[in-house]
């Protein structure tokens, strides 16, 4: 017997998106206008999906959408809060729907200023870990060891040698009282957090692992399985911090890393040494949030 | 009534009195009395409005944009560094066709550092496709912000504006200011009612990536749209008039020019000490006029043109400089008048920059020179002013 889901049917988006074949911010894209309905305006800054609706006067998305400068959708989100309270709007919900470049790096200020503003809106940053909309460029997002059209491998300096951003502890340093990390391979638990965080007043953050078949070099037809592996080996624990307290939702196998890296043609490269280091760092951190966890912070 | 106030409660009046309905603003010198005085306003409730006090000037101007798309009536005020950081923005808004108003505090840019008027912030944004008008007086300012509202929400222009104050002359000067009656602002100013926004229900992507065989249109648009800006600040400025009685010049207010040998072409505070000058030389007998420059976008290139014929030498006066090149103006001014039959003799004369003061004494040098320039030819096209080192003596 078929199990019956939670997600909702409806589709907010139409076909016709110009995604890339298997492209994760697609999923990202439909589970959370799924969860949120149909009132609601987003805001999208120079990325993949300020592509992906199309050409004008086309538009695969059946809700107002605003594009953005690439550094500007904290303060976009704000301006549309603003707006609709003036004019006594109150059941519309806000999305700021940005990639990590537009997030952890050039949108970094605008994002921290709503966050302390406590603008009431949901800032969702689809994560590819990379520039891709502008062809495969590190990020502050992209993690240690991945190849990148700036970071190349079989040069002196080699694949990338800077861990990822920790932009779940950064939103966490700004006390808002809702963040999540979401995978397109979970989609009841992604539809369940994004329920909540449009429940929630207040700004409310969700990191939303988003893979990339042309940036990661995956094929096209594994998307939703990469996503699970990172869930899996525990490089992309799903959890939530709300009003402060972290709660991990899906605990994953706790599968080697090297099952997650092997499927992807970026870490090709690691050697073993390489390869142990980061099961090390994947470790530290799965320690260090199942402390807070149990701590309660 | 009658109140006096500076250059930024003018601002702040300004802003209030047209309704502004989100307003997002980020604090610099001497733009920041703006910022507080609206602060103040909608705290205590004069002002129905949203405050926002954004991280940064690009972010003041991104969530104008924003809330201006949602069909809010937005305003904000800055000033040189942040008026350049937002560049980028500025671009958007009109692109986006947003009559968005701001007010800058004009001042000098960095480095060195220098908070005092000159016009280097202003002029450089001038291919941004903002309305841009120099004030002369408080007054100006306070009606100016009103008239430019309608100016813009106009559905046949829909571009933003930016009303220039000279720092610290206008921003932190006191004058005697007339500020109207809410009610009569109100029949004047209706309020902000566009055509397309963003609305729940009509799912429409606002900006939305073009292909080369449509952008252009969009471009074409928007230059339509400051041809008709043209026409439309005559027209507005007719209608203040009838209702509140007083005007301020149109695009370029022209003051004594009818009859003169030599016209001086300023924007700014600077232009009221030169009509002080063009009144004393008059009483020693020489026939010298000023061309005030209100609108420097769109530029008033048909004033000029018929400037021309009726004078012999027209001494231009920038408060910026373009490097690799000559003063904004000036360089406007030439090109305007380049296709009429007959070209009285331009200059440039370089000066005010940083807050430097361009007093009485110098304007009136300014026009001697030109009166003798403007029957022999100009040796240098431009001449800076007041300069240490330079062998002409200025003070």
């Amino acid at each position: 017997m078929m199990t019956k889901t939670t997600i909702p049917v409806e589709e907010f988006t139409f076909p016709g998106s110009t995604g890339c074949p298997g492209c994760g911010a697609n999923l990202v894209m439909r589970y959370m206008l799924k969860a949120l309905g149909e009132r609601t305006i987003v805001t999208i800054p120079a990325c993949c999906w300020a592509v992906m609706p199309g050409y004008w006067p086309s538009n695969c998305l059946k809700v107002p959408l605003l594009y953005c400068a690439f550094e500007a959708t904290g303060a976009a989100i704000s301006g549309l809060r603003a707006a609709l309270d003036v004019k006594g709007v109150e059941d519309v919900t806000v999305v700021g729907f940005a990639g990590d470049g537009g997030t952890v790096d050039i949108g970094l200020q605008a994002l921290s200023g709503a966050a302390e503003r406590r603008t009431d809106a949901i800032y969702v940053m689809y994560d590819n870990e990379a520039y891709m909309n502008t062809g495969i460029q590190r990020s502050g997002s992209t993690p240690w060891g991945a190849w990148t059209t700036t970071t190349p491998v079989g040069t002196s300096h080699g694949f990338k040698h800077e861990s990822k951003k920790d932009i779940m502890a950064i939103m966490q340093a700004h006390k808002i009282p809702y963040a999540a990390t979401v995978s397109p391979a979970f989609p009841e638990d992604f539809v369940k957090k994004i329920e909540k965080a449009k429940r929630t007043k207040g700004f409310k953050f969700i990191h939303a692992l988003s893979p990339c078949p042309p940036g990661w070099r995956t094929n096209p037809s594994l998307s939703v399985e990469v996503a699970r592996l990172a869930v899996d080996a525990r490089v992309f624990p799903l959890y939530e911090i709300d009003e402060g307290k972290v709660h991990i939702t899906r605990k994953g196998k706790g599968l080697p890393i090297v099952d997650y890296l092997k499927v992807q043609g970026r870490f090709q490269h690691l050697t073993e040494p390489e390869i142990d280091s980061m099961q090390k760092i994947v470790d530290d951190n799965w320690i260090m949030l199942l402390l807070k966890e149990s701590s309660g912070t | 009534m009658r109140m006096v106030m500076t250059g930024n409660y003018a601002s702040a009046y300004g802003a209030k009195l047209a309704r502004a309905e989100v307003i997002a603003a980020y604090p610099i010198t001497p733009q920041t009395s703006i910022v507080e005085k609206l602060a103040e306003f909608v705290s205590s409730g004069e002002l129905k409005a949203k405050f926002i006090p954004v991280e940064g000037e690009h972010s003041a101007m991104a969530a104008c944009i924003a809330a201006q798309t949602a069909g809010a009536r937005t305003y904000t005020a800055t000033s040189s560094q942040g008026l350049t950081l937002m560049h980028e923005v500025l671009m958007w808004a009109s692109g986006a066709r947003l009559p968005i108003v701001m007010t800058n505090v004009s001042r000098a840019m960095a480095p060195p550092w220098n908070v005092w008027v000159d016009h280097m912030d202003t002029v450089a944004q001038r291919d941004t496709g903002w309305l841009q008008f120099f004030c002369r007086s408080n007054q100006e300012v306070l009606d100016t912000i009103i008239m430019a509202y309608k100016i813009c929400e106009t559905s046949g222009v829909m571009l933003p504006a930016m009303i220039v104050e000279d720092a610290f002359i206008l921003s932190h000067t006191s004058e005697p200011v007339d500020v109207p009656e809410q009610a009569l602002v109100d029949s004047f100013l209706p309020a902000y009612s566009p055509e397309l926004k963003l609305e729940v229900g009509k799912p429409m992507g606002f900006g939305s990536l073009v292909k080369p065989d449509q952008y252009m249109e969009f471009r074409y648009k928007a230059m339509l749209g400051m041809k008709e800006a043209r026409e439309r600040i005559l027209r507005v400025e007719q209608e203040f008039k009838h209702i509140f009685g007083r005007a301020h010049g149109g695009l370029l207010d022209l003051y004594k020019c009818a009859d003169a040998d030599v016209v001086m072409v300023a924007a700014g505070s600077v232009a009221a000490t030169a009509m002080d000058v063009v009144d004393a030389m008059r009483e020693k007998g020489m026939r010298v006029g000023l061309a005030r420059i209100r609108a420097f976008r769109p530029f008033p290139h048909e004033e000029f043109r018929s400037l021309a014929g009726k004078t012999e030498g027209i001494a231009v006066l920038d408060r910026s400089f373009t490097f690799g090149a000559a003063g904004a103006m000036f360089t406007e001014v030439k090109s305007s008048i380049y296709s009429c039959q007959k070209r009285p003799v331009v200059k440039n004369y370089i000066a005010g920059l940083g807050g430097r003061d361009i007093t009485p004494k110098i304007l009136e040098k300014i026009f001697e020179d030109m009166l003798v320039v403007s029957k022999r030819g100009a040796e240098d096209e431009v001449e800076w002013v007041d300069v240490a080192g330079l062998p002409r003596r200025w003070r």
